[in-house]
């Protein structure tokens, strides 16, 4: 038996938090680039923590995430021209203190990166951009905003993330904050004193799918373990596990969040990913728009997907799609079983004609046909709260 | 969990039980705890001619697909159905009721250069220094 995740040794990127996963006996696995934390036994293992966080609390190191920040160079409106420029959502409808799902594209209308973008003032944005692509989006964000009124300045080294994702993560986070979470609706963040540090950022944001928190304190180890000792004391009552990426994609998945390098790639654009709606073409010029609006004219060669794998087996990244007499008819760029459904998902490009509900396909798994079907999207949403919930 | 002493192992983490001529093969308690909530089990049929070190199998956790090799060559006479609807027993019960298959071996002097419980276990608390170093 050969495992995927066999242990390595060779110079990786740490967290500030890496000795603590460590401690706690975490299964550590090279995730671009970075030693991060898979799964905890301790937690009871992926599955354990994926329900976790559908059910009441998980808490994820996530300071593996870069931060840019882009400040006005003096007159105002010199930022958001900027940001406005380098992505695909409009940042002129943010106010202070909210948030947006974006993207950085090429020319060609592929993706640089995806990311979020708060507004922390006046002109001043955080971009919240992923591990693998951290150098490549600096020097992209340098390079092309270079030709406007701002100041560019990476914070990736300077906080430790953590993600506080669940249902009852409000519960968990309020214990340990004197910020009024209540008042914070979705993708609107605010600065409070967590654990006794004032002035941190608290946005209620997450990749998981369910309601939840990210906190981004000073990276320095000692304040770091001890913000994740306290967060997770404070959840001790809710049960709440440390999380590792394992359950973090799972939860995305069922949730279709699309992940760089599966989903999303320089290969693949904006209307294939169906991402439309958080591109604004109608807000101006930006990189990528001319090629999305020939793109556009000249219909889409292929769609993303959700599929359900009705034959016994797991289609996984990289799998190919297949009609019915074996001709390839795309790819599945992620794929697992799903812990809160039971059953084997996916996500694939395929062509328009093959991704309508209930359309059936094939993925080749090691050379079997395995039969499959298109199924709406996200394969879980998660409840509404009802009014009484609301209230408690 | 305890490697019985009367196993065999190989490097790749698969431990072999002969009795009666018949060789039953299954994947380690350090395997399963690698690669975690184990989901799917995929075995050769009765009958299947397995060979030493080529893949006869998969077992796939939630996160990867692993393959398992063959210790030693010959047919398979039973593979474990039970691990289709309880694949998540080879987390639990790694060495008794999930093993995986039955083979009657073709010579079982091949199983000679296998490790006992000991070198085992000394081979994997060196992968453990190695992985956490």
């Amino acid at each position: 038996m050969e495992s995927a995740a066999t242990p390595y040794k060779s110079v990786l990127r740490r967290t500030p938090l890496n000795a603590m996963h460590r401690r706690l006996g975490a299964k550590m696995v090279n995730f671009d680039g970075w030693d991060m934390p898979v799964e905890y036994p301790s937690s009871g293992g992926l599955m354990t923590e994926h329900k976790a966080v559908r059910a009441s609390v998980g808490v994820f190191d996530v300071s593996h995430m870069g931060d840019i920040r882009i400040r006005s160079g003096g007159k105002p409106g010199g930022a958001l021209a900027a940001v406005q420029h380098i992505s695909m959502n409009d940042a002129s409808k943010l106010a202070i203190g909210q948030a947006h799902y974006s993207a950085m594209l090429y020319p060609e209308g592929t993706f640089v990166d995806d990311v979020i973008v708060h507004r922390l003032g006046e002109d001043d944005y955080l971009l919240v951009i992923n591990a693998g692509t951290r150098e490549k989006d600096i020097s992209w964000v340098q390079e092309n905003t270079k030709n406007f009124d701002c100041v560019v300045e990476e914070l990736s080294d300077a906080y430790t993330q953590l993600a506080i994702q669940g249902p009852r993560a409000v519960d968990l986070l309020q214990k340990v904050t004197d910020a009024e979470l209540n008042g914070i609706k979705n993708y609107w963040f605010t600065h409070g004193t967590v654990c006794g540090l004032k002035n941190t950022l608290i946005a209620r944001t997450g990749y998981t799918g369910e309601d939840g928190f990210e906190i981004y304190v000073p990276s320095d180890v000692a304040t770091s373990e001890k913000v994740w000792n306290q967060v997770l004391d404070a959840g001790r009552e809710f049960a709440a596990v440390p999380c590792g990426l394992g359950c973090r994609n799972t939860l995305r998945l069922e949730s279709k969040m699309a992940l760089y390098g599966h989903e999303i790639s320089n290969k693949i654009n904006v209307w294939e990913a169906g991402l439309d709606r958080y591109c604004k073409m109608e807000k101006g010029g930006f990189i990528g728009r001319a090629a999305l609006e020939q793109a556009r004219a000249a219909g889409l060669r292929r769609a993303l997907a959700g599929i359900e794998m009705i034959d016994r087996g797991i289609a996984r990244d990289g799998y190919r799609c297949c009609n019915e007499v074996g001709d390839a008819i795309g790819v599945v760029t992620s794929g697992s079983p799903s812990p809160t459904l039971g059953k084997n998902i996916a996500l694939a490009y395929v062509p328009p004609a093959c991704s309508a509900v209930g359309a059936v396909l094939y993925v080749e798994i090691r050379g079997q046909k395995c039969k499959a079907q298109v199924v709406p999207t996200p394969f879980y949403k998660r409840p509404k709260k009802t009014a009484v919930q609301q209230l408690s | 969990m305890a490697y019985p002493k009367n196993y065999r192992y190989t490097k790749e983490h698969e431990w072999v039980n002969v009795e009666g001529g018949l060789a039953t093969i299954g994947i380690t308690d350090y395997a399963q705890h690698e690669l975690g909530d184990v989901v799917f089990v995929e075995l050769p049929k009765p009958g299947t001619k397995i060979e030493t070190g080529k893949s006869f199998g998969n077992v796939e956790s939630v996160k990867a697909v692993s393959e398992i090799y063959a210790p030693a060559a010959g047919e398979v006479i039973e593979a474990n159905g039970e691990l289709q609807n309880t694949p998540e027993k080879i987390n639990t019960d790694p060495h008794g009721s999930a093993w995986l298959i039955k083979v009657r071996l073709t010579n079982a002097a091949e199983l000679g250069g296998l490790m006992d419980a000991s070198a085992y276990e000394a081979y994997i608390a060196a992968k453990s220094t190695e992985a956490s170093a």
